[in-house]
This record gives structure tokens, sequence and C-alpha cells, in this order.
């Protein structure tokens, strides 16, 4: 009776109870409401895969598993297939990372190691800005600024030393693999750096003491104990920086010239599963047509997914381990 | 005992530290080039009539983007009041109600959420609202960044809340707040600043997404009325005008990416300050 006594005696205000604060009050509301949100994920997740996979039935009815491996793409024929797609990402992708990944682990290596905390973190918010730059402004400088650059200088003296290679045959016209790729590693290098960095700061410092203590450089540290130490989660890095390289878009898009052929040359324009999504999707008619364009998303999807669990498990085991 | 390290063992550790310190520099150098360039380029292409007209059919020059910036707007705020309110609650949820398993199985579908390719978004989009309405319109642009915006708002906010200190819970209980009052009034409240900024870096991100937009919004060179329009926005016209052939569109790409890189990189910097200056102060 205590209790309700102090309640009545006008200490507390009154809880009115209206419906809005019956639902600040109810837990079961409020449980029920986060509950729904959640569900609602899940539910939205369940409908990416469903719809990938219920419109792309008619490409997967008629090409079976040929239209993976087929090299034909001719709308107006309603012949379809995948390949110089699927080539052209593996290609831009493979290129970026051959870029990115020494760059990024250098740059990383240097921020755990070598600099200062204070400017450390200072650089890393600056990377991390990088990061935040819209793919479309890297495609707008890729076209503009980059493939010229590649044009004049990179290409001639490329093309002189190992121009027997039928990797750096054929014209050149500034739109092509070789641009592609290196406007995807300047947009995934942010990726490795700020990740490896983590990692390698997560080595604990006696490892890095007792090497010093025993006569190592500071190079021979980091190269023998700190890295093979942080090596599973480096390596999640890079999977997690090629699972965005593969579903880049825009910057990709407008740099590789849009030609779905297969060629050897790093130097000639070509395609990817991205790009051709994002240059005929709004214009294809025909439902076979519009059915492959989907197919490629499914395949894109599976591919990214696939990348990003692996390097969640393996930047997540190095963290448990350090920890 | 000798204990002087080598000539080569010195010279090789001086280099290759060197050299990291280089491809530091050669990244943070790209950075500067991107922002130097864009200011230099851009605001020489941008004019007050860029804020304030339509884009000029194609053959004359001149002509602004004014629908495309109120159209971003739109797009963004369809965007916020989808992707938020769902990320947050499901936040609260993992945060305060859920049991291990569940959360568990709740997070993992975000992270899958988080690395599906934006394109691959609007093409579901594209399924789900452009093909039963039958045409593009700026409410299926809205769904298509609104769902790209779930999976941070999810992990914002529960990491935010996860980091309100038990005992505030504890004593709001002992006041006889119920959970749901603790959380609202009590939980939240204490996280709001983190919250915010995180919404706001949710944002940044999704503004400059163009390629959902690309068959979703579409694009429109003129104003766009309601919501079930065609709409242009300002990333797909930093595109199309980018791979256009003429000369005058190609200033026009440039003033737009500035406008936008501008706005993006603007919210970013105000965001990470009040998350840098939340955490100086608990510190204290």
């Amino acid at each position: 009776m205590a209790t309700s006594a102090y309640f009545e005696s006008g200490n507390v205000p009154r809880v009115r109870s209206g419906f809005i604060d019956r639902l600040r009050g109810g837990d079961e509301i409020a449980y029920l409401l986060t509950l729904a949100s959640s569900i609602a994920i899940l539910v939205i997740v369940g409908l990416i895969v469903f719809e990938l996979w219920i419109n792309s039935q008619p490409t997967i009815k008629t090409f079976g598993w040929n239209f993976l491996v087929s090299s034909k793409w001719d709308p107006n024929g309603d012949k379809f297939g995948a390949l110089p797609f699927i080539y052209g990402t593996c290609v831009t992708s493979a290129l970026a990372l051959l870029i990115a990944i020494p760059l990024g682990i250098a740059a990383a290596i240097f921020l755990s190691e070598m600099a200062p905390p204070k400017l450390s973190s200072l650089l890393t918010f600056l990377i991390e800005l990088l990061a935040a730059v819209p793919s479309v402004i890297y495609g707008l400088l890729g076209i503009f600024v980059l493939a010229p650059i590649i044009k004049a200088y990179v290409v001639p003296p490329l093309v002189n030393a190992f121009g027997f290679l039928p990797i750096f045959q054929g014209d050149f016209f500034g739109v092509s693999f070789l641009s592609a790729g290196v406007v995807l590693s300047i947009m995934i290098v942010p990726f490795i750096i700020s990740v490896s960095r983590e990692v390698l700061l997560a080595v604990p410092i006696e490892q890095r003491e007792a090497a010093l203590a025993v006569g190592a450089t500071k190079w021979e540290t980091t190269w023998q104990i700190v890295l093979p130490n942080a090596r599973t989660g480096i390596i999640g890095s890079i999977f997690l920086a090629l699972a965005r390289a593969l579903g880049e878009t825009m910057a990709v898009t407008m740099v590789i010239g849009n030609t779905p052929k297969i060629t050897a040359s790093l130097l000639s324009p070509g395609y990817s599963i991205a790009a051709v999504i994002a240059n005929e999707f709004a214009e294809a008619s025909g439902s076979l047509y519009i059915s492959s364009l989907i197919f490629l998303g499914l395949v894109l999807f599976g591919l990214t997914i696939i990348i990003n669990a692996a390097a969640r498990v393996l930047i997540s085991t190095t963290a448990e381990r350090s920890a | 005992m000798d204990l002087r390290v080598s000539r080569a063992r010195k010279a090789t550790n001086a280099v290759m530290l060197g050299l990291s310190g280089l491809c530091t520099i050669l990244v943070i150098g790209v950075l500067f080039f991107i922002l130097g360039y864009l200011l230099w380029h851009g605001g020489k292409s941008l004019t007050p009539s860029f804020f304030t007209k339509l884009p000029k059919p194609s053959g004359e020059t001149g002509g602004g983007m004014a629908n495309a910036i109120v159209g971003s707007g739109k797009v963004l705020l369809l965007a916020t009041s989808i992707g938020v309110p769902i990320g947050f609650l499901a936040g609260v949820f993992l945060a305060e109600f859920s049991g291990r398993a569940f959360a568990f199985t709740i997070r993992y579908v975000v992270d899958l959420l988080n690395g599906v390719p934006s394109i691959v978004v609007g093409i579901v989009a594209y399924a789900l609202v452009v093909r039963p309405m039958k045409h593009f319109s700026a409410v299926a642009g809205g769904v298509a960044l609104g769902i790209m915006m779930i999976p941070i708002a999810v992990r914002t906010t529960e990491e935010f809340l996860r980091a309100v200190p038990n005992s505030l819970r504890e004593g709001a209980m002992a006041l006889g707040a119920t959970r749901a009052k603790t959380i609202f009034t009590v939980v939240v409240p204490a996280a709001i600043s983190g919250l915010i900024s995180g919404m706001m870096l949710n944002l940044a991100r999704v503004a400059g997404e163009t390629a959902p937009l690309l068959f979703t919004a579409l694009g429109n060179m003129f104003w766009s009325h309601g919501w079930l329009q065609p709409i242009a926005t300002l990333p797909v016209m930093v595109y199309n005008y980018a791979i256009a052939p003429e000369e005058d569109l190609h200033q026009q790409a440039w003033a737009a990416g500035f406008v936008l890189l501008s706005l993006v990189l603007a919210i970013n910097l105000t965001a990470r300050m009040i998350i840098a200056r939340g955490a100086a102060s608990s510190r204290r």
C-alpha cells in the first residue's frame, strides 16, 4: 500500500495512459517493433536472392551453364553469353590487386610501425576520406585525367620495354582494361590500408621488443615477426578489397571502353559484369535480354558474397588470436 | 663479440622503411590530387546558374542542374526515411533485446547485405518497384538507396548503444522504469551524438551512389513533380554528362562533381568531428 500511496500523493507525475505513453512504457511493443525491423532485414535479403533467382530463370532455362562459358553477346539475335564480362571483371580486379596490395601493405606498415601515433591517425583519417569519394568522381577523373596521363606517359615506355608480350599489344585509346585496373586500384587501396593497419596494430608489442632485443633491425622485426603474425588478417583485408573491386560499377563503366571482347591485351577496351548491367539495363528490351542481365547480377552477387564471407572469417580469426 | 649491425642489413632497413613511407605519401598524394583537381576544374566551371537553372536541351550551351540538386535531396530524404528507422530499430533489438543465436543470424545477414554490390541492389529495386509500377520513379531510387543504408544504420546503432555503460540502464531500472522506457529515455539519449554522426556518415555514403539510380530514378531534364516520376540526381548527371560528347557538358559534369564531392566531404568531416568530440569528452 505504501507504494501506491507514494504514487498517489503527487510526488510523481501521473503516468497518462495515452497510446504514445503505452508505447513508451510498453516493453512488449518495443520488443515487437524492434523484432519486426530485424525480421524485415531478413525478408529484404531473402527478397534480393529470390528476385535475382526468379528473374534470371528464362536465361538459365534457355542457355543453362553454357551462359557462363559462351562469349557471344548479341542482343539483336537473342544470343547471350557471360564470358567476356566475367573475363573483364577478373582481369581488372586482378590488375587492381596487383597494384594495390604492395602499395597498401607498405603504407599500412608505415602507419602502424613507423609513424608517431598522432601522425598515423591523421594520415589514416585522410586515407579513409579517400574511401568516401563517390565512385562516379573516380570515373570522371579516370576519363579526363588518368586515361590521358596513362596514354601519354605510361603506355609508350611499357610498349617500348615489353611490347613483345601479348598483354601489351595493339593500339591504345585511353579506355581499356589497364585504365580500369588503375582506377580500381586507387579505389580499393584505402580498404587494404585501414584494415591491415588495424591488424598490424593488434600484434602484441612484446613480439617487437623481443625481436629488437636480440638485435634485429626495425625492418627485420616488421618483415619476419610482425607481418607473419598479422598474415591472416592482411589476407582478409585483400579479400575485402577484392569484393569491392568485383562489384565496383561506375568508375569501371566510364573507363573500360564497354566492348564485349576477350583479348589478352590490357591496352584494348573490354567490359565487366557490373558495367554491362549499368550500361544496358535501362534500355534492354526483350525478356531474355533483361533476364540475362539479371543473371549476370546473380553471378556478381554470388561472387561477392563468397569473398566477403571469406574476408570476415580471416579478419576475425586474427582479431581473436591476438585478443 | 661484435654487436654492430652489418652495413647491408642497415641499408635494407633504411631502403624498405623509406619505401613504405613513400607509398603512404603516394596514396595521400592521390587524395590531394583528386581534391585539388576537382576544386580547380570544378570551381572554374561553377556558375550561379548551375544552382538555379534547368539543363539545356542538347546542342545549346549554358543551363544548370537545379532539378538534380532538388532531386538528390528528395531521393535521399526517401532513402533516409526507409533505411534509418529499420536499421535503428534492428540495432536496438540487437543491443538490448536479442538472444545470442538470433543476434548472430541478424548480424550475419546484415554483413551480407552490406557486401551486396550497389548495382545488384539497383536490379532488385527495379524488380520490386519499377516493374510493378511500370515506370521509373523517385520512389524506386529511394527504395534502392534506403536498402543500402540499412546495414550501416544497424551496425552504428548497435555499436553506440553497447558503448553506453550498463550502470545507466541499472540506474533507470532501479528507479522503476520499464525496459522500453530505459532504452528510449536513457540509453538512446546517452548515445545520441554517436547515433546522429553515424547516420550522417551513412547518408554521405549513399549520396554519391550512382549505379543503383541508373534504372530506378533514371533521370529527368525537367522538374520532377511528386514522387512517382523519373527524377534527376547529381551523381547520375555527373555520369551522363561525363560520357556525353559535348565539351560544354563536360564542364557541367565537373561542376556537378565538385558540388557532390564538397557535399559528401562536408558531411563526413562534420560527422567525424562530432564523434571525435564525443570521444574526447567521455575520456575526461
